[in-house]
């Protein structure tokens, strides 16, 4: 074991500029020869990355690690401006006390209510496209609209107002594509707009999460404060659909270009849930590890003494590769006996919208696949034009013909 | 609700999120990616009603020990 201040030299981090779907060939280097190493962002103080999977676990899982602990800090991070609220910078049991409200509504169970209804919307959207015609662009037609209006109806947001809250809601997943005066603005309009909603509530009450979370405030404002009721919503407004919106182009990209894989799901449908859940721990979604956790006592992670007080980014996409846990783990297999990613996350932050998100993902495939059998790329793969500045990657179109 | 509780895990429905262990360290830990109870009877305590609420899955079942009634998931 090495005593964290020994290891000086800092690599920068990220490794490169994202190309497309592409892990760094770095983060395997890492695995097998630092499992932790000292990074360096373009903004905020240094910190250690780990690579491997236990660890990135246990960084994300053990209540050692802190979120709380970054407020007030200089975080490491890839962009300018730095966001010292949310449920993402607290710790139990404060994170709880808000987790517990709106975690209902989202577990496998009430997800799987809104099934039908998300095949429904599904549905309509590719009769849509159908009458469009081939070729078309399956962000504009399909992926940018389908997790929004399931969002909208969750929560009780008109979806006639998306095209608003769509262009404000990037801001919660802007680094660089947006200026930080940008985000500001963008943010404000969208706490701005939810305020409006809520104050809506209070006058009439609806059947959906936005008046549960008004109610649960008002017949009890010890459970949540005006601010955190406006931010959990608009948090959830955008974070519930920002996520999948990019995601859904992600995985019909992987398998456009990995024909055999996607006449496997062709022929069995039923590998769909198997799928969804492969092609989460394949893809990077993240363009770099984010929102470190600070050690709150000396822990050794990965063979290295991180001291109480430091910052260590866990790698999700380069645990979701670790050949300790995933057999030949670039290779893209929807027979894996056990799957057990980190590409929702870990512990208390592990995404709200996770079950959520799998059954519009599940519902998308088997629309697309069952509607389209011979749907293709309708331009060559070097052509399609990635996101930058982002969080996430992903695609700006995915012009496809059937 | 002064009696004692009761904590099961479904291990067959558990996902492995670690929203319990990472919430609850004192009640829940990880054995083999899953949830497992570090004691099936517990005095009652908020930690472990909340870990049951913010279950993705309800994996996790709360039980007056006396009564068998549900504490939570509610």
């Amino acid at each position: 074991m090495v005593a964290g201040q020994d290891v000086v030299q800092a690599r920068a981090y990220p490794f490169g500029d994202p190309d497309r779907l592409n892990l760094d060939p770095m983060y395997a280097e890492l695995r097998r020869d630092e499992p932790l190493t000292r990074v360096r962002l373009p903004f905020g103080e240094e910190a250690w990355l780990a690579t491997r999977y236990d660890d990135v676990r246990m960084v994300l899982g053990d209540a050692r690690f802190s979120r709380a602990a970054s407020v007030g800090r200089d975080e490491p991070r890839t962009h300018p401006h730095q966001n010292d609220s949310g449920m993402l910078a607290m710790d139990p049991p404060e994170h709880t006390r808000l987790r517990k409200l709106i975690a209902k509504a989202f577990t496998a169970r009430r997800v799987e209510l809104l099934r039908p209804r998300t095949q429904e919307i599904a549905n309509g959207l590719l009769d849509d496209m159908e009458r469009h015609g081939s070729p078309a662009d399956l962000v504009e037609h399909f992926a940018d609209v389908l997790p929004v209006a399931v969002i909208c109806e969750l929560l009780g947001v008109p979806f006639a107002d998306r095209a608003k809250f769509q262009t404000w809601s990037e801001a919660i997943i802007s680094t660089t594509s947006l200026t930080p005066q940008q985000i500001m603005e963008y943010l404000g309009n969208l706490h701005g707009y939810i305020a409006g909603l809520i104050a809506q509530r209070r006058v009439q009450e609806t059947d959906d999460l936005l008046s549960a979370m008004v109610k649960a405030r008002d017949e009890d404002e010890d459970r949540l404060t005006e601010q955190e009721l406006v931010q959990l919503s608009a948090g959830l407004l955008a974070a519930g659909h920002e996520t999948t919106v990019t995601q859904l182009p992600n995985f019909m990209y992987v398998l456009l270009t990995n024909p055999d894989r996607l006449a496997e799901l062709r022929d069995d449908p039923a590998l769909i849930p198997a799928a969804v859940d492969e092609l989460m721990r394949y893809i990077p979604l993240g363009t770099a590890a984010a929102f470190a956790r600070y050690a709150t006592e000396d822990i050794e992670v990965g063979g290295v003494l991180v001291r109480a007080g430091e910052p260590v980014l866990g790698a999700l996409a380069s645990a979701n590769r670790d050949e300790r846990v995933f057999s030949d783990p670039d290779e893209l297999d929807f027979h894996r006996e056990s799957n057990p990613h980190l590409g929702f996350g870990h512990g208390p932050h592990h995404c709200v919208g996770a079950q959520l998100a799998r059954m519009e993902l599940q519902v998308a495939l088997h629309a697309l696949i069952t509607r389209f059998p011979k749907l293709h790329l309708a331009v060559a793969e070097q052509e399609l034009p990635w996101k930058r500045g982002m969080l996430v990657r992903g695609l700006k179109k995915l012009p496809v013909a059937w | 609700m002064s009696g004692q509780w009761r904590v099961a895990v479904d291990r067959d429905r558990c996902i492995g999120s670690g929203l319990c262990a990472g919430t609850a360290p004192e009640h829940f830990q990880l054995v083999d990616k899953k949830s497992t109870p570090l004691r099936e009877l517990v005095e009652p305590d908020e930690a472990v009603s909340d870990a049951a609420d913010c279950c993705p899955v309800e994996a996790i079942l709360v039980t007056d020990a006396a009564t068998g009634d549900t504490v939570a998931p509610v």
